[in-house]
């Protein structure tokens, strides 16, 4: 049971592939979380080797789609779900 | 699923004048230096000579007795400030970093890094005081290239620095600040799977993003510690944040007016000047304005990273690549923060590639502090990337298009920096792109035609804007986002389309931080996308206001009411018979019916569309003299929708025509003694009109389903290519393969005389 009540399923949180030498090379990390702010919460909770990866500022891609700062962000049961380093430009 | 007129758009898509042409083409329009206020000071910046030397003592007592002479400040002027503290500035970065660049403390690590500043009277009275401050120097040995910095013995800029996203915490500082793995696959079998692997090393100059306008900003602090200042900046809400920082004020208290803009592509999204004018006013009691002169702009602004870069590719015979193996060494200037770990993903990105190793380093070197250059990081990688793509089709004989086709990634695979693609349009933009080389000319003898793909992710970011209606049916738009592309006319474009009312009635203006909300920084390809959902928003709680107080006016339920047309009409069985009511007669209605109406919008946008694009260039070189000339050059890029196709295209030729001058000309060039030989124009060559053909645009419309309208950023991509697709060209016309950039005529004559495997 999620935190609002709401029923969350695990989906497998894969690190974006330059992340991925930051945190002992695991690449997938299970979590049941229905929004972005609950999923950063509970990998830093459940996963100490994700601190270096958290600490430097993450963006969420769900399904696809990138998100850099939507903590409201819901997560859909089985969607694919990386974390990703935060885009800027020129 | 394409978007246009025939989709329902009466306004979108189309090409009306831009609202602020008439003003910029007469003059009117002001710039960061055109800003005056009543007992203005001038400030200027004394700079160190050294490109690395140890600051033993500053005596500015002489200086500050001179005549006129009203404020002087050093490093000792500003606050402390934590090693970690941050800012979120257009990426986030170290404020410690942002406030030693913006001025030197115990060391100065480049020519031209500022150690001191003064406020006088007049011009004049300024460089006598900046001549009269006594330093005592104590020169270091420096370091300006990238791979001397990384050898072993070279000269280190910060004894502190340890290479971080090492296995094992180092026990000796070094020039590399960060090393980082890009790894996927299995790239051992990968090769052992290819018929062919390419294998070069390559190197990019640093470039300047070349701004037509130097930096300049006014500054005025009053008693109370309430400060004003108007700057010229892709980042006005950036400005402040940074500035508040350096200095240790609350936002409230400072408030920045953006000007004009006159040219920023990445590099005017931090501070140089401005918290120092702030510091000079806070001490002088008076205004301060400041510009940097264009040696000034060379010196001290932040350019781009030089790179060098070791590759491998490796493909099947059928032209399938199996895998992709590179280091790539980035220099960000004088502290950490090279956009490497990007450039290498943007190099690889367009491309389904199973097996892939990429080993990032960021290199601290003595040169200006690098800035954001569109796209920042990506041409680099994407020349050395391209590069070998053109020689595996050359060596399997096979259509360049047709390689990158065999290898293009789509919706529903997965990049290379993770998670699968949505929609996206680099297909569709390789053929539009093959149909329009079998209509061009062939090359000739000396010629040769380069192909070259390029990719960058966008991104939203926080957005705010305001939409007010006037009482005779006009609106006027608030923005927070500097216009440095024609985003306005775009933002007018699509408020009129929601609106349902014509173009001309819709003005806009930039907004100070003052009256919007935060607003992150013009870049990243991200203005268009999200002040466009931003002013879509707005647009739509107009309408709905509207629509509300018609109910009420007309005495229905509000879901009775419906918009249609710019107009708001009773419907259904029981809304009775109401004349319907224009937005204009709405507009002067609103008094009477609950005051002012206007829509604002707070958004945090997401859902920005990655945007892909195919460069193909062809060019003539003069083997007598190794000068080359671009004969035509063809942009074919993903825009999802073009709001504006005018100022689409300028964002696709503005690209091409900064990457050709990287590519062939343009580069830092600095002395054994560490010094820039080349701070100006007429030695930092870039292209002008009669050096270019006119560049072809071709917009390619696949509509990203984060956007109401479709769209995609399309500012960062067009300099991505370029580099790659006239280096391919060069190297078809000459027959060897050109590994450095920029391919100035020495370089390619000396390439010639060598001569070398041809591609």
């Amino acid at each position: 049971m999620s935190e609002g009540g709401a029923l969350a399923g695990t989906v497998e949180v894969r690190l974006g592939a330059s992340l991925r030498s930051m945190a002992g090379g695991r690449q997938s990390f299970p979590i049941a979380a229905p929004t972005v702010a609950a999923l950063l919460e509970r990998l830093r909770e459940t996963y100490p080797e994700l601190a270096p990866v958290l600490a430097r500022g993450v963006a969420v891609a769900i399904d696809g789609q990138l998100y850099r700062d939507a903590w409201l962000q819901p997560i859909p049961e089985g969607a694919e779900v990386y974390l990703m380093p935060r885009v800027a430009g020129g | 699923m394409t978007f246009g007129p025939e989709d329902g758009f009466e306004q979108v898509g189309s090409r009306p004048p831009r609202p602020d042409g008439t003003d910029k083409v007469t003059g009117r329009a002001l710039f960061g230096a055109d800003l005056a206020r009543p007992g203005m000071l001038v400030g200027k910046v004394l700079r160190s000579p050294h490109p690395h030397a140890r600051i033993v003592a500053i005596d500015t007592a002489k200086a500050a007795a001179l005549p006129g002479v009203k404020a002087v400040v050093t490093g000792a002027d500003f606050p402390s400030l934590a090693r970690d503290q941050s800012v979120q500035a257009e990426a986030e970065e170290n404020l410690w970093d942002v406030a030693r660049n913006v001025m030197a403390r115990d060391k100065a690590l480049y020519e031209g890094h500022a150690v001191a500043a003064v406020a006088a009277t007049s011009a004049a009275a300024a460089r006598r005081a900046l001549k009269a401050i006594e330093i005592v120097w104590q020169p270091l040995p420096h370091v300006t290239d990238v791979d001397a910095a990384m050898a072993p013995g070279a000269p280190l800029l910060h004894n502190d620095l340890f290479t971080a996203g090492l296995d094992e915490k180092p026990d000796q500082p070094s020039n590399v600040a960060e090393y980082l793995k890009i790894a996927m696959g299995d790239c051992r079998a990968g090769f052992a799977a290819a018929d062919v692997v390419v294998e070069r090393q390559f190197h990019t100059g640093a470039a300047h993003q070349g701004y037509i306008e130097p930096h300049a900003c006014l500054a005025s602090v009053s008693e109370d510690g309430r400060a004003e200042l108007w700057c010229c900046t892709q980042g006005h809400f950036s400005v402040r944040s940074m500035c508040a920082g350096i200095l240790g004020m609350e936002l409230a208290a400072l408030r920045v007016i953006p000007s004009e803009i006159g040219g920023g592509f990445g590099g005017k999204t931090t501070v140089f000047l401005e918290p120092v004018a702030l510091a000079l006013s806070k001490k002088a009691h008076r205004p301060v304005k400041m510009t940097m002169s264009r040696e000034e702009v060379f010196r001290a602004s932040g350019p781009t990273s030089s790179t060098s870069i070791s590759l491998k590719i490796g493909a099947t015979g059928e032209g399938k690549i199996t895998a992709c193996e590179g280091s790539f060494r980035y220099q960000g200037g004088a502290f950490p923060g090279s956009p490497v770990s990007y450039g290498a993903v943007c190099g690889m990105a367009p491309y389904d590639c199973p097996n892939v190793m990429l080993h990032c380093y960021d290199v601290v070197v003595n040169r200006p502090k690098a800035a954001a250059y569109r796209a920042p990081g990506a041409p680099m990688a994407v020349f050395a990337v391209e590069s070998l793509l053109d020689e595996i089709a050359a060596r399997l004989a096979m259509d360049p298009i047709e390689l990158r086709l065999k290898n293009a990634v789509e919706q529903g695979k997965s990049s290379i920096y993770g998670p699968s693609f949505g929609p996206i349009g680099f297909v569709e933009c390789l053929r539009e792109a093959q149909k329009r080389i079998a209509a061009a000319p062939a090359v000739a003898a000396h010629q040769g035609r380069g192909v070259a793909a390029g990719f960058w992710p966008n991104y939203g970011g926080a957005t705010s804007v305001a939409l007010n209606v006037n009482a005779d049916g006009t609106v006027l738009l608030s923005l927070g986002t500097p216009d440095i592309g024609g985003s306005r006319a775009s933002m007018c474009l699509m408020a009129a389309e929601e609106l349902g009312i014509p173009y001309e009635r819709v003005g806009a203006i930039i907004a100070d931080t003052g009256a919007l909300g935060h607003n992150d920084t013009t870049g990243g390809s991200r203005v268009t996308h999200s002040a466009g959902m931003a002013t879509i928003e707005a647009a739509r709680k107009v309408v709905a206001a509207m629509k509300e107080r018609a109910a009420r006016l007309w005495g229905i339920e509000a879901d009775a009411v419906v918009w249609e047309g710019g107009r708001v009409r009773p419907s259904g069985a029981n809304a009775g018979r109401h004349k319907p009511l224009s937005f204009a007669e709405m507009a002067a209605l609103a008094s009477r019916t609950g005051g002012p109406i206007a829509g604002h919008a707070e958004i945090q946008a997401e859902g920005a569309g990655a945007s892909f694009a195919v460069h193909v260039a062809d060019v003539e070189v003069d083997p007598e003299t190794g000068g080359t000339r671009v004969l035509r050059y063809l942009t074919v890029q993903d825009a999802g929708k073009a709001i504006h196709p005018d100022y689409v295209e300028g964002q696709y030729q503005g690209g091409a025509a900064q990457g050709i001058g990287w590519a062939l000309n343009e580069e830092y060039v600095y002395g054994d003694d560490g010094r820039l030989q080349n701070p100006g124009f007429l030695d930092y060559r870039m292209p002008v009109c009669s050096d270019l053909p006119m560049i072809d645009a071709a917009i390619v419309e696949v509509p990203n389903p984060g956007h109401p309208y479709g769209v995609r950023g399309v500012g960062e991509t067009p300099i991505v290519p370029p580099l790659a697709a006239v280096a391919n060209a060069v190297s078809r016309a000459i027959g060897v393969r050109m590994t450095r950039v920029p391919m100035s005529p020495p370089r390619i004559l000396a390439a010639i005389e060598a001569g070398g495997q041809a591609p």
